[in-house]
């Protein structure tokens, strides 16, 4: 069922969005941007837990380097002060940079390891970067209304 | 009305289509353009330059100040500098220019700049969470009205309490308030400031910082410069009557000065031990990390416990960037509907919840207006902030959205709007909207980027 679609936009097409998996923020280590490893029940016949756990993982280390106070964000702070803040309208920050690898990188995993699989991942920055959504969808063939009942009666008594 | 605010939402019980869902459509279809973001943005903000350029709805006392600067300074560059430039040096002018220079653009930067809005939550969001409240383990009361929700995370050994927002329908994220001014959960809050008519929150406090310290030294710099002035002027005998009646203005500035450079100076030094200290104002006058065991930096799970990292984490950390992305477009119409959809993501559907109960929102606006301009900067703010309740405001004044907007016609919009707002007057229940799939995330990722970044980053919308 799953590796009729060879691309996202057909996976929208032939299925229908049965619910969606919110990955909450983690504020252990204080307000630096970090999402919480706990695998959601919904996924559980979904996808590997190790897969999960990768993903997050690795968005969370990217966050962790485009937050992280070291030399570069030094030299751009000061750099930044000493011209009054208007080097921030031409300059691209290091945040920035960081933002579009991670758009990248989550772009990769929906086509080659959620999509099949039936899951979409939003990036957090569409979500004011409180969680990462993950779509379930279901298909939407002769089975798909019953199967999707089901999942969301299973999903509604977790 | 009440019963209903805290209903648990069931998406999954909405019914496949109602009336309101194909108007909605209609509306947007009928209207053609694309539309982007901030115009349809809840909270109370005036945005200008299609977005590029936001302030809060309340511009406060912003014109004073920026009058203020721009008199003072022109009086001095006209009035005084000539005089002092033959008799002292010609560096009096340059080092003015440069403070002038600082001073204007960080004052424009901090009231210009998104303070870190955190954007509402989507429907679905705001149903998980009530989902996650109302589970058997939380201690819920059967009252007709809830207590105020609140979480706790351990930061750094020590306990944080994470509200629950009812206007924003989400747990607040440490150090985050909500603004009743702007209506609007900012991060690291730090107060509402009147006169540079904005927030001052993680976004904009380096430079409201490098507002009051390049402004503090202006004043003492112009007050230095224009009592050198009067004095050179009543020298030999002519008394200080006479250099007053050579140059008025300079007596002008001499007063206005006087008077601004002990409350700015006292601002900048209050604001230099918050940051040495990884303070904000809001939780220096909440009290919220002192007085616990006498041992003060302790108390503070953010601190570093080191002056220079902490100035260097507030002032010079990486720049975060806007979360509202206000010049991304609307996901457009133009998707296939599907009836078979089950579940429906609806864009549209924040218009709706968003633009409802209009009058309450006016009964909250009208006495929120007269304490800001009697109000000094940090003290009042933050009180007022904290203490205005946004549980005690029923759910139903989630903000309508389009209010404070200036560079489209409101006109064209309001028929529109009423047409919505009748269609949906609970915003607890989630209208159905317009029956729209959910937009593909990959394509609103790269209209955002690639709206965001139109004149330089063209390439980045290859990455689709």
């Amino acid at each position: 069922m799953a590796t009729e679609f060879h691309n996202l936009h057909d996976l929208r097409q032939g299925t229908s969005l049965a619910t969606k998996v919110f990955i909450q923020r983690d504020y252990s280590d204080g307000t630096i941007c970090k999402f919480q490893t706990k695998f959601p029940s919904e996924l559980e016949s979904r996808i590997e837990r190790a897969l999960f756990e990768d993903t997050v993982k690795t968005l969370n280390s990217f966050y962790c380097e485009a937050e992280k106070i070291g030399g570069q964000s030094y030299l751009e702070g000061c750099l930044a002060c000493a011209t009054a803040y208007i080097i921030f309208l031409c300059m691209e920050t290091q945040y920035e940079k960081v933002l579009k690898k991670i758009s990248t990188y989550i772009q990769e995993q929906n086509e080659k390891i959620y999509g099949p699989r039936g899951l979409l991942i939003t990036d957090p920055i569409e979500r004011g970067m409180r969680v990462i959504e993950i779509s379930v969808y279901e298909d939407r063939g002769s089975s798909g209304s019953s199967s999707s009942r089901s999942s969301s009666a299973a999903s509604s008594t977790r | 009305m009440k019963s209903r605010e805290y209903k648990q939402i069931e998406p999954r019980a909405l019914p496949a289509s109602a009336p309101p869902a194909p108007a909605a459509g209609k509306e947007q279809a009928q209207g053609g353009r694309a539309r982007r973001k901030w115009e349809v943005f809840p909270g109370n903000n005036r945005f200008y330059c299609d977005g590029r350029v936001m302030v809060a709805r309340e511009t406060g006392a912003l014109p004073v100040t920026l009058g203020l600067v721009l008199v003072t300074s022109g009086c001095f560059f006209i009035f005084d500098c000539p005089f002092l430039v033959q008799h002292l040096t010609g560096c009096i002018p340059v080092i003015g220019g440069v403070l002038f220079a600082f001073v204007l653009a960080s004052l424009l930067r901090t009231s210009f700049t998104d303070p870190g809005i955190l954007p509402r939550a989507t429907p679905e969001e705001a149903a998980d969470i009530e989902k996650q409240i109302d589970n058997p383990g939380s201690s819920s009361s059967s009252s007709y009205r809830p207590p105020p929700r609140t979480k706790e995370v351990v930061i750094n050994q020590q306990v944080v309490k994470l509200k629950y927002c009812f206007t924003c329908k989400i747990f607040r994220p440490p150090r985050t308030s909500h603004c009743s001014l702007c209506d609007n959960c900012v991060e690291r809050f730090d107060h509402h400031c009147p006169w540079v008519g904005n927030c001052v929150g993680k976004r904009n406090y380096r430079f409201f910082y490098c507002f009051i310290v390049s402004l503090s030294f202006l004043t003492a710099f112009i007050f230095g410069c224009v009592s050198a002035h009067l004095a050179l002027r009543s020298k030999d005998g002519k008394g200080l009557i006479f250099a007053v009646q050579e140059s008025p203005a300079s007596a002008v500035e001499l007063v206005i000065c006087f008077f601004s450079v002990w409350s700015i100076l006292g601002l900048s030094g209050f604001h230099t031990y918050l940051v040495a200290s990884n303070r904000t104002t809001n939780e220096d006058i909440k009290g919220s990390w002192s007085g616990k065991s006498g041992a003060e930096e302790t108390g503070n799970p953010y601190s570093y416990n080191n002056v220079f990292k902490n100035c260097c984490a507030v002032l010079c950390g990486p720049m975060p960037p806007s979360l509202i992305d206000r010049r991304g477009f609307l996901p457009t119409e133009d998707a296939p509907l599907s009836t078979a959809v089950e579940i429906v993501e609806m864009p549209a559907s924040k218009n709706d919840v968003n633009m409802c109960t209009q009058g309450t929102k006016d009964l909250l606006e009208s006495p929120s207006v007269s304490p800001i301009l009697s109000a000094s900067c940090p003290q009042a703010k933050p009180q007022m902030v904290s203490s205005a309740p946004p549980d005690s405001v029923p759910a139903a004044t989630s903000s309508q959205g389009g209010r404070g907007h200036r560079s489209s016609p409101p006109d064209k919009r309001r028929p529109r709007r009423s047409r919505k707002r009748s269609a949906s007057h609970n915003p607890a229940y989630i209208a159905p909207g317009s029956g729209l799939p959910p937009p593909l995330p990959t394509q609103a990722t790269s209209s955002r980027r690639s709206s965001r970044k139109e004149p330089r980053r063209s390439s980045f919308t290859s990455l689709q």
